[in-house]
């Protein structure tokens, strides 16, 4: 069975969910190797990716590795690409893994795929395009199948595995140490899970009406431990930061639950959200475009039936 | 400060947007061409540079002939003149082919800073900034929602999952803008009119010097294997709230084990 390298997604020595569901998915595609990148590496670490089926862990934590911009990831994974001609590399398909993955296929003369919401045999990747009008298989026919997949893709599950550490140095080149990281901001998020990782995200939208109501939204969030997105029309209004933005500029996630509050759900905001397992969709509109994506819709007044709903998910925790 | 700013000709995402069944690539002729949204912050942010800092704007794009319109748009902002890489021979060029031939044409302009939009409404992969940084062998300053130039110093803030990151390198360099970052101007009257007389080279793939052997559809390093128009979600329960809209949700909710 062929290697398949997974880089580890992780914050604060915390491995992140979507590194769990590509080893998941690797170990359906060949014996998968997780590969760690930068400072943070713990036992706690190491037993979180071998319970998760990591057969080798490959460990580079350098400081240098994170001090610099996505180039010195990708010398890495070369590096590895070139020692242990893996069957393939899964990397997450965030903005920053999509760009250590475009970085990889020049360096090993590979294709690369991103926004892969499913891997199957022979490393056919499927996504979904178009603002999920269009569903395409499509595989790497040059080098090592290089593959961006998306967070929550695939339910991760444990299968405990031997985890053998083998360090890993790397000489950056020049060239990669272009563009250095020399301050990192981290903004307030609270308790909530990072949107794109995040299992459920609640979405408010035009029919939120102001900043102040998405304290609505976000309570809705909260009782259900979601992450909370916004439309364009709400961003647009600065009634929720930028950053939270979901659709065709903004954000894609792909939730096990999305809950669309208010919004209609044009095909700009459908493109950022559309391959979520089940919707749901509450907007005073019956025309709405939401409904059409709908698993289950509520048409009312959202400053009624959200409330209720709180009330509701609260009663029964 | 020489700015070449990459722009693409993306199909409308208002319209419905389709792949040519014969070879599997976007067809581009179904719906109407616009310039790619995310490029007119690009744009904006090249000419708020230049106004800054003086020096000249170019606009580079690849694509068919009807990209031209895609190239007046951004010179009718302001862009100096532009540079139209298009060729028979670059139809179905994925983003190893196209960072290849862009890298090649910006080795022939030159460039103090390459700026592009964090990616394209179309295939929306978000790679062509880091292969170009990669290819060029300069910084990589992508995914900016603020950019500072000091002399011969680039700073930006990199949007992260967190927050942002300071980021700091030395020109040349390679940098991708974020939504929001600024407001793009619209072209005035006078800017569409001063726009027809700017000059756009023209240049084939033999001009720039770019092997034929590594883009196009057949030098590909991927292919669409299969694809077809995403079957309809199964009709959804929707129910009109009667003042127990928020307990059916959450009955919804409960019988998928949501809660």
């Amino acid at each position: 069975m062929s290697e398949i390298l997974v880089l580890v997604e992780h914050v604060d020595g915390e491995v992140k969910k979507v590194t769990l569901e590509l080893l998941t998915l690797a170990r359906s595609l060949g014996s998968p190797s997780a590969v760690w990148a930068g400072p943070g590496y713990t036992p706690e670490a190491k037993a979180r990716l071998a319970e998760y089926g990591a057969e080798k862990i490959y460990v580079a934590d350098a400081e240098e590795i994170t001090g610099y911009v996505v180039a010195p990831k990708a010398e890495l994974l070369a590096k590895l690409v070139g020692e242990a001609s893996p069957g393939a590399v899964l990397i997450a398909s965030t903005p920053e893994g999509k760009e250590v993955a475009g970085r990889l296929a020049i360096k090993t003369d590979s294709g690369v795929i991103t926004d892969a919401v499913g891997v199957g045999e022979g490393f056919v990747a499927e996504q979904s395009i178009f603002g999920g009008g269009v569903n395409v298989k499509s595989r790497v026919t040059k080098g090592t199948p290089i593959i961006a997949v998306r967070p929550n893709s695939t339910a991760p599950e444990p299968a405990p595995a031997a985890g053998a550490e083998e360090r890993v140095a790397v000489e950056l080149s020049d060239a990669a140490r272009g563009a250095r990281i020399v301050e990192r901001v981290k903004q307030e998020k609270g308790a909530r899970p990072e949107l794109t990782e995040a299992a459920i995200v609640v979405a408010g939208g035009r029919g939120v009406g102001s900043a102040e109501n998405f304290a609505l939204i976000e309570r809705l969030a909260d009782s259900l431990g979601a992450a909370v997105g916004a439309s364009r029309a709400a961003t647009d209004a600065q009634w929720y930061p930028h950053q939270f933005q979901i659709g065709q500029t903004g954000k894609t996630v792909s939730p096990q639950l999305y809950i669309a509050v208010g919004i209609s759900g044009a095909i700009q905001h459908r493109a950022g959200m559309q391959t979520a397992k089940t919707i749901m969709a509450i907007n005073k509109d019956p025309e709405a475009p939401i409904f059409e994506l709908a698993d289950f819709g509520v048409v009312g007044d959202l400053f009624k039936v959200v409330p209720q709903l709180v009330d509701e998910i609260e009663k029964r925790k | 400060m020489n700015i070449v700013v990459c722009v693409k000709q993306v199909p409308d995402t208002a319209t419905e947007r389709k792949l040519r069944p014969e070879d599997k690539t976007l067809d581009r002729d179904a719906a109407d061409g616009v310039l790619n949204e995310l490029d007119e912050y690009a744009v904006e942010e090249a000419l708020r540079l230049k106004e800054a800092h003086g020096g000249e704007v170019t606009v580079l794009t690849m694509g068919p002939q009807k990209a031209t319109e895609t190239i007046r748009k951004a010179l009718a902002m302001g862009a100096d003149k532009a540079v139209h890489l298009v060729d028979d021979a670059l139809h179905g060029s994925d983003t190893l082919s196209t960072s290849y031939a862009l890298a090649k044409v910006l080795g022939t302009t030159g460039f103090d800073l390459v700026i592009l939009g964090s990616e394209s409404t179309d295939a929306r992969m978000g790679v062509l900034a880091a292969m170009l940084a990669e290819r060029l062998g300069v910084p990589q300053l992508t995914l900016a929602r603020k950019v500072e130039v000091n002399g011969s110093s680039i700073t930006i803030e990199r949007l992260t999952d967190y927050g942002y990151d300071r980021v700091e390198g030395t020109l040349p360099a390679v940098v991708s803008v974020v939504e929001k970052i600024n407001t793009p101007r619209y072209p005035s009257f006078k800017g569409i009119m001063a726009a027809k007389k700017k000059p756009v080279q023209t240049l084939s793939i033999a001009d720039a010097g770019i092997d034929a052997g590594q883009v196009g559809l057949g030098a590909a390093w991927s292919e669409v294997a299969e694809f077809a128009v995403a079957p309809p979600r199964a009709a959804g329960t929707i129910v009109t709230d009667e003042g127990d809209g928020g307990v059916k949700a959450a009955e919804f909710l409960a019988s998928k084990k949501f809660i």
